[in-house]
Protein backbone atom coordinates (compact mmCIF):
# COMPACT_ATOMS: atom_id res chain seq x y z
CA UNK A 1 0.00 0.00 0.00
CA UNK A 2 3.05 2.29 0.25
CA UNK A 3 3.36 2.77 -3.51
CA UNK A 4 -0.38 3.38 -3.86
CA UNK A 5 -0.33 5.95 -1.04
CA UNK A 6 2.60 7.79 -2.58
CA UNK A 7 0.91 7.82 -5.99
CA UNK A 8 -2.31 9.15 -4.47
CA UNK A 9 -0.33 11.77 -2.61
CA UNK A 10 1.45 12.84 -5.83
CA UNK A 11 -1.87 13.15 -7.67
CA UNK A 12 -3.49 15.19 -4.87
CA UNK A 13 -0.46 17.47 -4.61
CA UNK A 14 -0.51 18.07 -8.37
CA UNK A 15 -4.24 18.84 -8.29
CA UNK A 16 -3.46 21.40 -5.59
CA UNK A 17 -0.69 22.95 -7.70
CA UNK A 18 -2.96 23.14 -10.76
CA UNK A 19 -5.63 24.78 -8.59
CA UNK A 20 -3.20 27.41 -7.32
CA UNK A 21 -2.08 28.17 -10.88
CA UNK A 22 -5.52 28.32 -12.50
CA UNK A 23 -7.77 29.98 -9.95
CA UNK A 24 -8.08 33.69 -9.21
CA UNK A 25 -10.13 33.61 -6.03
CA UNK A 26 -7.70 34.05 -3.13
CA UNK A 27 -9.80 31.90 -0.77
CA UNK A 28 -9.86 28.98 -3.21
CA UNK A 29 -6.10 29.33 -3.70
CA UNK A 30 -5.71 29.04 0.06
CA UNK A 31 -7.83 25.90 0.07
CA UNK A 32 -5.60 24.46 -2.70
CA UNK A 33 -2.60 25.07 -0.44
CA UNK A 34 -4.40 23.13 2.30
CA UNK A 35 -4.94 20.28 -0.18
CA UNK A 36 -1.19 20.24 -0.95
CA UNK A 37 -0.37 20.13 2.77
CA UNK A 38 -2.74 17.18 3.14
CA UNK A 39 -1.06 15.35 0.27
CA UNK A 40 2.25 15.72 2.11
CA UNK A 41 0.60 14.48 5.31
CA UNK A 42 -0.53 11.35 3.48
CA UNK A 43 3.10 10.70 2.51
CA UNK A 44 4.18 11.04 6.15
CA UNK A 45 1.45 8.67 7.32
CA UNK A 46 2.24 6.11 4.62
CA UNK A 47 5.93 6.09 5.55
CA UNK A 48 5.17 6.02 9.27
CA UNK A 49 3.17 2.84 8.72
CA UNK A 50 6.33 1.03 7.66
CA UNK A 51 9.06 2.93 9.53
CA UNK A 52 7.58 3.68 12.96
CA UNK A 53 5.09 6.20 14.31
CA UNK A 54 7.49 9.17 14.41
CA UNK A 55 6.17 10.35 11.04
CA UNK A 56 2.83 11.04 12.69
CA UNK A 57 4.52 13.64 14.91
CA UNK A 58 5.44 15.59 11.81
CA UNK A 59 1.82 15.44 10.66
CA UNK A 60 0.82 17.08 13.95
CA UNK A 61 3.34 19.86 13.27
CA UNK A 62 2.14 20.30 9.68
CA UNK A 63 -1.44 20.61 10.92
CA UNK A 64 -0.39 23.25 13.46
CA UNK A 65 1.38 25.25 10.79
CA UNK A 66 -1.62 24.87 8.49
CA UNK A 67 -3.93 26.20 11.19
CA UNK A 68 -1.66 29.18 11.84
CA UNK A 69 -1.32 29.82 8.11
CA UNK A 70 -5.09 29.69 7.60
CA UNK A 71 -5.69 32.16 10.45
CA UNK A 72 -3.12 34.71 9.26
CA UNK A 73 -3.87 34.21 5.55
CA UNK A 74 -7.60 34.68 5.96
CA UNK A 75 -6.99 37.77 8.11
CA UNK A 76 -4.85 39.16 5.26
CA UNK A 77 -7.62 38.35 2.77
CA UNK A 78 -10.21 40.15 4.92
CA UNK A 79 -7.85 43.10 5.26
CA UNK A 80 -7.33 43.26 1.49
CA UNK A 81 -11.07 42.93 0.88
CA UNK A 82 -11.67 46.01 3.03
CA UNK A 83 -9.36 48.06 0.82
CA UNK A 84 -10.18 46.70 -2.64
CA UNK A 85 -13.67 45.15 -2.24
CA UNK A 86 -12.45 42.03 -4.07
CA UNK A 87 -10.52 38.83 -3.48
CA UNK A 88 -9.78 38.35 -7.16
CA UNK A 89 -5.99 38.17 -7.36
CA UNK A 90 -6.05 39.64 -10.86
CA UNK A 91 -7.21 42.96 -9.38
CA UNK A 92 -4.81 42.97 -6.44
CA UNK A 93 -1.52 44.53 -7.50
CA UNK A 94 -0.51 46.61 -4.49
CA UNK A 95 3.08 45.45 -4.75
CA UNK A 96 3.40 46.29 -8.44
CA UNK A 97 5.66 49.36 -8.75
CA UNK B 1 10.73 -3.61 4.32
CA UNK B 2 8.27 -6.29 3.35
CA UNK B 3 4.79 -5.43 2.20
CA UNK B 4 2.45 -7.83 3.96
CA UNK B 5 -0.37 -9.51 2.14
CA UNK B 6 -3.56 -7.48 2.27
CA UNK B 7 -7.04 -8.96 2.31
CA UNK B 8 -9.31 -8.02 -0.58
CA UNK B 9 -11.59 -6.10 1.80
CA UNK B 10 -8.72 -3.82 2.79
CA UNK B 11 -7.45 -3.29 -0.75
CA UNK B 12 -10.94 -2.56 -2.07
CA UNK B 13 -11.61 0.12 0.54
CA UNK B 14 -8.17 1.61 0.14
CA UNK B 15 -8.75 2.11 -3.59
CA UNK B 16 -12.34 3.24 -2.96
CA UNK B 17 -11.28 6.05 -0.62
CA UNK B 18 -8.38 6.93 -2.90
CA UNK B 19 -10.72 7.33 -5.86
CA UNK B 20 -13.17 9.36 -3.74
CA UNK B 21 -10.32 11.61 -2.61
CA UNK B 22 -9.09 12.27 -6.17
CA UNK B 23 -12.60 12.75 -7.57
CA UNK B 24 -13.51 15.20 -4.79
CA UNK B 25 -10.24 17.07 -5.26
CA UNK B 26 -10.86 17.40 -9.00
CA UNK B 27 -14.41 18.62 -8.36
CA UNK B 28 -13.04 20.99 -5.73
CA UNK B 29 -10.64 22.79 -8.09
CA UNK B 30 -13.25 23.12 -10.84
CA UNK B 31 -16.13 24.56 -8.73
CA UNK B 32 -16.93 28.24 -9.29
CA UNK B 33 -18.58 28.88 -5.95
CA UNK B 34 -16.18 29.04 -2.98
CA UNK B 35 -18.76 27.36 -0.73
CA UNK B 36 -19.15 24.37 -3.05
CA UNK B 37 -15.35 24.17 -3.37
CA UNK B 38 -14.95 24.19 0.42
CA UNK B 39 -17.49 21.39 0.85
CA UNK B 40 -15.79 19.23 -1.80
CA UNK B 41 -12.48 19.83 -0.06
CA UNK B 42 -14.09 18.66 3.19
CA UNK B 43 -15.08 15.48 1.34
CA UNK B 44 -11.45 14.99 0.26
CA UNK B 45 -10.28 15.54 3.83
CA UNK B 46 -12.78 12.98 5.14
CA UNK B 47 -11.62 10.29 2.71
CA UNK B 48 -8.01 11.12 3.63
CA UNK B 49 -8.97 10.60 7.28
CA UNK B 50 -10.33 7.18 6.34
CA UNK B 51 -7.03 6.39 4.60
CA UNK B 52 -5.10 7.51 7.69
CA UNK B 53 -7.11 5.07 9.79
CA UNK B 54 -6.40 2.30 7.29
CA UNK B 55 -2.67 3.16 7.45
CA UNK B 56 -2.58 2.55 11.24
CA UNK B 57 -2.74 6.23 12.21
CA UNK B 58 -6.06 6.32 14.03
CA UNK B 59 -5.20 9.31 16.20
CA UNK B 60 -4.17 11.40 13.19
CA UNK B 61 -7.40 10.35 11.45
CA UNK B 62 -9.45 11.68 14.36
CA UNK B 63 -7.39 14.88 14.46
CA UNK B 64 -7.91 15.25 10.70
CA UNK B 65 -11.70 15.17 11.09
CA UNK B 66 -11.80 17.39 14.19
CA UNK B 67 -9.17 19.93 13.25
CA UNK B 68 -9.05 20.05 9.47
CA UNK B 69 -12.54 19.18 8.33
CA UNK B 70 -14.03 20.65 11.50
CA UNK B 71 -12.09 23.74 12.51
CA UNK B 72 -10.00 24.98 9.59
CA UNK B 73 -12.69 24.51 6.93
CA UNK B 74 -15.27 26.22 9.17
CA UNK B 75 -12.92 29.20 9.37
CA UNK B 76 -12.76 29.23 5.56
CA UNK B 77 -16.55 29.09 5.30
CA UNK B 78 -16.85 31.89 7.87
CA UNK B 79 -14.59 34.10 5.76
CA UNK B 80 -16.56 33.29 2.60
CA UNK B 81 -19.73 34.25 4.46
CA UNK B 82 -18.15 37.43 5.86
CA UNK B 83 -16.89 38.69 2.53
CA UNK B 84 -20.23 38.28 0.73
CA UNK B 85 -18.62 37.84 -2.67
CA UNK B 86 -21.83 37.93 -4.65
CA UNK B 87 -22.97 35.41 -7.23
CA UNK B 88 -20.28 32.94 -8.35
CA UNK B 89 -20.76 33.75 -12.04
CA UNK B 90 -20.07 37.43 -11.37
CA UNK B 91 -16.53 36.72 -10.23
CA UNK B 92 -14.81 35.41 -13.33
CA UNK B 93 -12.63 32.95 -11.56
CA UNK B 94 -10.67 30.54 -13.71
CA UNK B 95 -7.82 31.97 -15.76
CA UNK B 96 -7.91 32.01 -19.56
CA UNK B 97 -7.25 29.07 -21.86
CA UNK B 98 -3.46 29.16 -21.99
CA UNK B 99 -2.76 29.38 -18.25
CA UNK B 100 -5.01 26.36 -17.73
CA UNK B 101 -3.13 24.35 -20.39
CA UNK B 102 0.24 25.36 -18.93
CA UNK B 103 -0.95 24.51 -15.40
CA UNK B 104 -2.21 21.12 -16.58
CA UNK B 105 1.17 20.45 -18.21
CA UNK B 106 3.01 21.44 -15.03
CA UNK B 107 0.70 19.16 -13.05
CA UNK B 108 1.43 16.18 -15.33
CA UNK B 109 5.19 16.84 -15.13
CA UNK B 110 4.92 17.07 -11.34
CA UNK B 111 3.08 13.74 -11.13
CA UNK B 112 5.75 12.14 -13.34
CA UNK B 113 8.54 13.55 -11.15
CA UNK B 114 6.91 12.46 -7.91
CA UNK B 115 6.23 8.98 -9.35
CA UNK B 116 9.91 8.68 -10.31
CA UNK B 117 10.97 9.68 -6.80
CA UNK B 118 8.53 7.19 -5.28
CA UNK B 119 9.99 4.43 -7.46
CA UNK B 120 13.65 4.96 -6.53
CA UNK B 121 15.41 3.09 -3.76
CA UNK B 122 16.74 4.92 -0.74
CA UNK B 123 20.50 5.28 -0.48
CA UNK B 124 21.96 3.20 2.40
CA UNK B 125 22.92 6.28 4.43
CA UNK B 126 19.32 7.49 4.27
CA UNK B 127 17.83 4.24 5.49
CA UNK B 128 15.41 4.86 8.28
CA UNK B 129 15.26 2.55 11.30
CA UNK B 130 13.10 -0.53 11.17
CA UNK B 131 9.80 -0.66 12.98
CA UNK B 132 6.27 0.14 12.06
CA UNK B 133 3.25 1.99 13.32
CA UNK B 134 1.36 -1.18 14.26
CA UNK B 135 4.14 -2.33 16.66
CA UNK B 136 4.38 1.12 18.24
CA UNK B 137 0.63 1.18 18.64
CA UNK B 138 0.59 -2.22 20.29
CA UNK B 139 3.22 -1.08 22.76
CA UNK B 140 2.10 2.48 23.52
CA UNK B 141 -1.47 2.78 22.23
CA UNK B 142 -2.80 4.94 19.40
CA UNK B 143 -2.28 8.26 21.21
CA UNK B 144 0.83 7.18 23.10
CA UNK B 145 2.73 6.21 19.96
CA UNK B 146 2.35 9.81 18.73
CA UNK B 147 2.72 11.48 22.12
CA UNK B 148 5.90 9.67 23.20
CA UNK B 149 8.20 11.05 20.45
CA UNK B 150 6.33 14.38 20.54
CA UNK B 151 7.13 14.97 24.22
CA UNK B 152 10.64 13.48 24.21
CA UNK B 153 12.62 13.78 20.95
CA UNK B 154 10.63 16.68 19.52
CA UNK B 155 9.89 18.54 22.75
CA UNK B 156 11.74 21.68 21.64
CA UNK B 157 9.90 21.77 18.31
CA UNK B 158 6.63 21.21 20.17
CA UNK B 159 7.32 24.14 22.48
CA UNK B 160 8.26 26.31 19.50
CA UNK B 161 4.88 25.57 17.88
CA UNK B 162 3.25 27.32 20.83
CA UNK B 163 5.26 30.44 19.94
CA UNK B 164 4.16 30.03 16.32
CA UNK B 165 0.52 29.84 17.37
CA UNK B 166 0.93 32.93 19.57
CA UNK B 167 2.43 34.84 16.65
CA UNK B 168 -0.44 33.67 14.42
CA UNK B 169 -3.03 34.82 16.97
CA UNK B 170 -1.41 38.23 17.37
CA UNK B 171 -1.03 38.57 13.60
CA UNK B 172 -4.65 37.64 12.93
CA UNK B 173 -5.91 40.08 15.56
CA UNK B 174 -3.75 42.93 14.25
CA UNK B 175 -4.68 42.28 10.61
CA UNK B 176 -8.36 41.80 11.34
CA UNK B 177 -8.67 44.91 13.48
CA UNK B 178 -10.49 47.82 11.89
CA UNK B 179 -8.32 50.92 11.70
CA UNK B 180 -9.60 53.80 13.83
CA UNK B 181 -9.65 56.26 10.95
CA UNK B 182 -11.67 53.80 8.83
CA UNK B 183 -14.26 53.44 11.57
CA UNK B 184 -14.52 57.20 12.17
Amino acid sequence: MLAESLALSAVLFSIGVVGVLTRRNAIIIFMCVELMLNAVNLTFIAFSRFYGATGQVFVVFVMTVAAAEAAVGLAIIISIFRHKQTVNLQNINLMKG
Amino acid sequence: MMEPHYPLFYTFHFYLFGVIAIASALTFVTRKSPVAAALWLVNTLFSLAALYVMLDAQFIGVIQVLLYAGAIMVVFLFVVMLLNLGHPSDIADAMGKWPVIVAGFIGVVLIAQLATIAGTRLLPQFQVPAGNAADDMERYGAVGSVARPLYTEYLLAFELTSVLLLVAIVGAVVLGRRRDRDAG
